[in-house]
């Protein structure tokens, strides 16, 4: 390999005894000076090509270091921090004990309660609807391996998105332009009542194209069916946009000319964008020039999401609605770091773009908001007509070793279905909630009252803890009245009786300087498990509480998912934890207060919760009444 | 003329230059450039490679190497008996590699959703981690495992620029 120093200049042929003499006539050296110059000139051609070549290739800034600078930046702000980030450490600090998973262990992981198929890997929720009578979630699935791969679209009907029932698949890949997957996509529903499908194909070539599929039969309404559309695809990468970096479409909204729009995910750079389409047909788009919205240095956005929320009416809206009443959410996946992120703000109908209220949290950016603060991901809603509902899916995904995955057959789950609406009170959040009918599984409960001191931790007795759904309210009395922090306190689940392996769901509130209370939701799985081969982060998020307001939390417990609700919905963390002995019969409840001087009063109710019994549908499933809500 | 048969040869030589340095540049961007570049320079694939390439060499490279771990650990049955424990476990977690962490990663690469390579790249790292515990400080795979972590590590660096 050559390098600079061994290109030795070309020697024009001049004399060597001309370069000692100092005064050598100028008209006898004429020619030389020229050819240096066409030498030079080729040697900076040359030099310059080199320049551009190596450095076309853009100067990664995302390395490790970058990594570790957003986990810190993440920690000021007390969100949750990359969870990759604590596979790492495993080599380094083992704490001890060699580990091995049995299947009494790995078989009380399933959950009870959340949607999930029998075996194998899931991801993303796709075109979620109610149609006919059934709730319908459809979701990426590999009929293969317990990992990612060979993806399919599952299928699963349900009467009150909490009892589901398996269906057959409903896409398969087989066609050149889904081959190598059927991917993510969004239902609509046309004027006549009649749905439309468009989801992502990865083509034989592995490009990333845009397809439509309708009911095969509209009268079937489990939907089993399915029919893509011969023309397919109907979008293929724009020109500008990479193969694969277009995926994901959204549910379609009417425009105020009679037009349907939809907006596809992508990314220029590291710039993540959201490309408009219109469409009369969904046979043939126009392209807009101009982007719903987009934020550099956010990466790809991937399963963005549109919708109108109401500023002043409980119930959600429409896709197509809009008007002075409404806000709109732009919410996308950012592919970098695994979170979902969502702004509020405003859409301009005329051009299909979209401005947020506060663009120092725009979509994307760390200190933004999010749909929750723990592992949720490739999150996507839908409009409920028959309760008049607006309903978030979101992709819980395993924190464990895939060996682990491959051994109990299975990986990831749903979160519970949940309700999503505009915080009236502060006018710059959500507030979610877990479906109503989530409470036809709540059996016996039992009522405490109690009221802790600092530093004490208490037994909670409500038998069986691995299956339970818990509303609490706190309050808080002493503590400093200088500056200091009040808690953490909270509950312990999923512990064993000595404490050995606990996860903590808790409050912790902090005084400022202002001696303005400032609160923080968290979930601390660090300790929930012995095993060394699992992610044990601690999430937390800032949760807004208004004057006079109690503080609020929910805890949904399943086994090996957790979802924890702040303050009514304001703040929600979910969290998958591993206990190797907190199970089963072991599982115990606690609450804690940590707080050094002040006392938590705490009222609260724990219910034991029924599973939801999913299994494949059968002709008897159509004769079951579900009890209602 | 001469000269500029030469002056073309320089330019061609540079060019060449630039080329072979797609791999040390890329390699500047993960944790560990003396092994990236080692790793794919020694393939005749990697001179001509995308981003998207080297990431496939390298994840071809956690394949091999967990192929040769696996025999390593069936040859220590018989020579370390008392091992066995362990060499089950390390047997476990091995297999998961190959037949879980190296396809996924090779289909999620080349279809361009990096984050499930990732995924399969940085189980590759924790799976040899859990091995090497197994064996409470006494490892005879020491090795073995030391490396694929640090390939992993190389790995998921690449596989991360394709986000």
């Amino acid at each position: 390999m050559a390098s600079s120093e061994s290109l030795l200049p070309v020697t024009s042929q001049h004399d060597p005894l001309s370069e000692s003499s100092s005064n050598s006539i100028p008209e006898t050296r004429r020619g030389k000076p020229i050819h240096l110059v066409v030498y030079s000139g080729f040697l900076l051609i040359a030099l310059y090509i080199t320049l551009i070549v190596t450095h076309t290739r853009p100067v990664r800034t995302k390395g490790a270091n970058d990594e570790k600078t957003a986990a810190s930046r993440a920690r000021l702000a007390g969100v949750s921090e990359k969870s990759n980030d604590h596979i790492w450490k495993i080599s380094d600090d083992r704490e001890g004990e060699a580990f091995a998973w049995n299947n009494t262990m790995l078989s009380w992981q399933r959950t009870a309660f959340h949607f999930q198929p029998e075996k194998n890997w899931m991801n993303d929720p796709d075109g979620p609807l109610f149609y006919k009578g059934w709730y319908h979630f459809f979701y990426q699935y590999n009929p293969n391996a317990a990992v990612w791969g060979d993806i399919v679209w599952g299928h699963a009907v349900s009467k009150d998105l909490i009892h589901w029932l398996h269906l057959p698949f409903a896409m398969v890949p087989d066609q050149w332009y889904d081959a190598n997957g059927v991917w993510t996509g969004s239902a609509t529903f046309l004027d006549d009542g009649s749905i439309v499908m468009l989801y992502t194909g990865s083509t034989d070539k592995f490009v990333q194209v845009q397809n439509l599929a309708y009911p095969e039969d509209p009268n079937d309404p489990l939907l089993l069916k399915w029919t893509k559309f011969s023309g397919n695809p109907v979008l293929e990468p724009p020109p500008g946009i990479g193969d694969k970096d277009f995926r994901d479409p959204t549910t379609a909204w009417k425009t105020s000319d009679g037009k349907w729009r939809i907006t596809i995910g992508s990314k220029i750079n590291r710039t993540g964008i959201s490309l408009v389409y219109d469409t009369v047909d969904f046979k043939t788009y126009e392209k807009h020039d101009i982007l719903l919205h987009h934020v550099p240095n956010t990466g790809m956005w991937e399963c963005v999401d549109f919708y109108p929320v109401s500023k002043t009416k409980h119930h959600g809206l429409d896709t197509s609605v809009n008007g002075p009443d409404v806000r709109h959410i732009v919410k996308a996946s950012m592919d970098d770091t695994r979170i979902d992120h969502f702004a509020i703000g405003t859409y301009y109908d005329s051009n299909g773009t979209w401005v947020p209220d506060n663009p120092s949290i725009d979509v994307g950016i760390s200190t933004g908001l999010r749909y929750d603060y723990g592992k949720f991901y490739a999150s996507k809603t839908f409009y409920d007509q028959h309760k008049g509902r607006r309903i978030l899916w979101g992709w819980i995904g395993e924190s464990d070793s895939e060996a682990a995955d491959v051994q109990k057959g299975w990986s990831s789950v749903q979160a519970i279905p949940r309700t999503v609406v505009l915080d009236k009170k502060t006018r710059k959040n959500l507030i979610q909630w877990p479906v109503k009918e989530i409470e036809s599984l709540r059996l016996r409960s039992k009522k405490f009252h109690k009221k802790i001191g600092p530093g004490t931790v208490v037994p909670v007795d409500v038998g069986p803890a691995d299956q339970i759904d818990i509303e609490a309210d706190c309050e808080t009395s002493g503590g400093a009245t200088l500056r200091g922090a009040l808690g953490p306190f909270g509950f312990s689940i999923l512990a064993d009786q000595s404490l050995s392996e606990q996860t903590l769901v808790y409050f912790y509130v902090t005084k400022g300087k202002d001696s303005k209370l400032k609160t923080f939701f968290c979930t601390d799985t660090s300790k929930s498990t012995m095993a060394n081969d699992v992610v044990k982060p601690v999430y937390g998020s800032f949760v807004p509480v208004l004057k006079g307001e109690k503080l609020t939390m929910r805890i949904l417990v399943d086994h090996s998912i957790v979802e924890g609700f702040g303050q009514g919905g304001r703040t929600c963390i979910t969290s998958r934890v591993y206990p190797t002995k907190a199970i089963y019969g072991a599982t115990k409840l606690f609450l804690f207060n940590n707080a050094i001087d002040a006392t938590v009063t705490a009222s609260f109710k724990v219910w034991q919760m029924n599973s939801a019994f999913i299994h494949p549908y059968s002709s008897v499933d159509d004769l079951v009444v579900p009890s209602s809500t | 003329m001469k000269k500029m048969v030469v002056v073309m040869m320089i330019m061609m030589v540079m060019v060449m230059v630039s080329e072979a340095s797609m791999i040390e540049q890329t390699c500047k961007e993960t944790p560990d450039f003396n092994l990236c570049v080692s790793l794919l320079d020694s393939d005749p694939r990697g001179s001509s490679a995308d981003t998207s390439g080297l990431a496939l060499i390298l994840v071809d490279k956690i394949k091999g190497l967990a192929t040769k771990t696996l025999k390593e650990i069936n040859s220590l049955y018989k020579k370390r008996p008392e091992l066995k424990q362990a060499l089950d476990e390390c047997s476990r977690r091995y297999k998961t590699i190959l037949k879980a962490d190296v396809p996924e990663a090779i289909e999620a690469i080349s279809k361009g959703v990096p984050k499930f390579g990732e995924d399969g790249v940085i189980d590759a790292g924790v799976e040899a981690a859990v091995c090497e515990g197994e064996f409470k400080g006494k490892s005879p795979l020491t090795s073995l495992t030391k490396s694929m972590q640090k390939v992993s590590n190389v790995t998921r660096a690449i596989v991360r620029m394709l986000l």
